[in-house]
């Protein structure tokens, strides 16, 4: 199972109590984590990443194992521990704003 | 005996303020989408426990929810039900692509950017929704970059009204303070086909054929911070108002300026008359009497309050020039909040109901068409929009 955090935010728009637990088949990387994200919760689409371009949108970060894997390629695996749920994918909202 | 219910947007959600007729006592509920931008809620015509909302964020995006309850319970329209204790509506409502060229595949066109440059169309928000007088699943979003949408299917799917960006103009429009947006949505209830939109910073458009076709309405506005003044395009209307009975009638609200048309935006002329100042964003009309409208105004161009610190509506009624202050019920001293564009609605009660909301938080109502005000509610987040509803 991939564990995902989400934003309150997000979390309040897609009625989800705590953290996210998804079946990714293939490959672990951003894209599928999303795609299965996506699947499971449509009222997120658009919300993480553009509809079109797919580009993660601009006040958002992806952290995996304390590293920001923001600037990654979306294909590229992701590390073991996402993988088998020892860590979380985290998506994170920029702090600055109102 | 009949009741009003006001839907509030403001920065950190929707509030709902419902009354009976005699408008005196109030239940809020609230906020609801706590945390993200309410830009704008409209009821429908067709059904008023049909409400659409334009929840948005700088981080997360937009999204449109609905309700058809009377705002009790909300979803994002969408359609697919996912199996699960999970299960919940999916939201395909937040996808707003724009049109691009049917020969090239590339996009309609652009825009002018701040430095006079030309820049792609980028979506951002929407800033205000406008539901048919017909049908409660039709509406219309007007958008951030400047674009009108429409859905059918209840705000699921939206649908670019590209014949207004492709008309030939939008490599004129440039974005105002507040971004390039189309603020302003007025349908005909006797004419379907007509539909009036103002854009900042571009100007006040008509559509004769339901969306399919435009052009531009602004002759006889003067904008002095544009290097012509009397252009075609590139003038900054804040809002605009019509009576239902008098759909060839309009009243502006420019960046400065009050105007009038009465040939449906063919020819405009000033009405500001002894107006302290003529800047302000907000401007609406009586119900029962088409010739008294408000205003609310504004010290500009850089502070954006109230002149001498006193918030005080300003009332014609005789379709302009001549202006009188409402102020019984109004800070008159030490208030510096504004008004914005989409703040003042009109309730169609037989003693008019006039509301605005201001930046400050308070959401002021008079139950005599602007003799004596009072806060419904006067601590709420910055308020971006009003709009009433009056119910049987």
């Amino acid at each position: 199972m991939i564990r995902v955090v989400l934003p309150p935010h997000l979390r309040t728009l897609a009625r989800i109590n705590g953290e996210v637990s998804l079946e990714v088949s293939g490959p672990v990387t951003q894209r599928s984590i999303l795609d299965a994200l996506e699947a499971r919760y449509p009222s997120l689409c658009g919300t993480i990443r553009d509809h079109d371009t797919q580009q993660r949108r601009a006040f958002l970060r992806f952290f995996v194992c304390e590293e920001d894997w923001s600037h990654e390629s979306p294909d590229a695996p992701l590390p073991e521990a996402i993988a088998n749920g020892r860590e979380p994918f985290l998506i994170v909202g920029a702090i600055a704003g109102g | 005996m009949s009741k009003v219910r006001v839907l509030v947007g403001t920065k950190k959600g929707a509030f709902i303020l419902e009354s009976d007729g005699k408008r005196e006592k109030w239940d809020v509920s609230g906020p609801h989408f706590a945390g993200w931008e309410i830009y704008h809620m409209k009821g429908s015509p067709a059904d008023p426990n049909r409400i659409y909302a334009s929840q948005t964020s700088g981080w997360f995006g937009q999204v449109i929810q609905r309700s058809s309850d009377g705002g009790k319970t909300w979803e994002a329209p969408g359609g697919d039900i996912k199996p699960g204790p999970e299960a919940m509506a999916g939201g395909k409502s937040n996808k707003f692509a724009y049109d691009t060229s049917p020969e090239t595949g590339k996009p309609l066109t652009t825009h002018q950017w701040y430095d006079g440059t030309q820049h792609p169309w980028e979506f951002k928000r929407v800033w205000h929704i406008e539901p048919s007088y017909n049908d409660a699943d039709t509406v219309f979003a007007g958008v951030e970059d400047a674009a009108l949408f429409r859905s059918t299917d209840g705000g699921t799917t939206w649908h670019e009204l590209s014949g207004l960006r492709g008309h030939g103009t939008g490599p004129k429009w440039q974005p105002g303070a507040g971004g390039m947006c189309l603020h302003t949505v007025i349908l005909d209830r006797k004419d379907p086909g007509r539909i009036y939109i103002a854009i900042s910073a571009a100007g006040a458009f008509r559509s004769d054929d339901g969306g399919k076709t435009w052009k531009p309405i602004n002759r006889g506005l003067r904008s002095n911070y544009i290097p012509d003044p009397a252009a075609e395009i590139g003038h900054c209307v804040h809002h605009i108002a019509m009576h239902p009975s008098r759909p060839n009638t309009l009243f502006m609200q420019k960046h400065w300026d009050v105007m009038r048309s009465d040939d449906a935006g063919d020819n405009w002329h000033e009405i500001s008359g002894n107006l302290p100042t003529d800047f302000g964003f907000v401007i609406d009309v009586h119900a029962h009497e088409p010739e008294t409208i408000y205003v609310v105004p504004i010290k500009s161009d850089g502070e954006h309050f109230p002149l001498d610190g006193k918030l005080q509506v300003f009332r014609s009624r005789s379709g302009g020039n001549e202006w009188e202050p409402l102020t019984k019920g109004l800070p008159q001293s030490n208030c510096f909040v504004n008004v914005l564009r989409d703040a003042m609605a009109i309730d169609t009660m037989d003693s008019c109901g006039v509301y605005f909301g201001t930046t400050g938080g308070q959401v002021y109502a008079s139950k005599d068409a602007g003799d004596n005000w009072s806060p419904i509610v006067r601590d709420l987040p910055a308020v971006l929009s009003v709009e009433v509803q009056t119910l049987p």
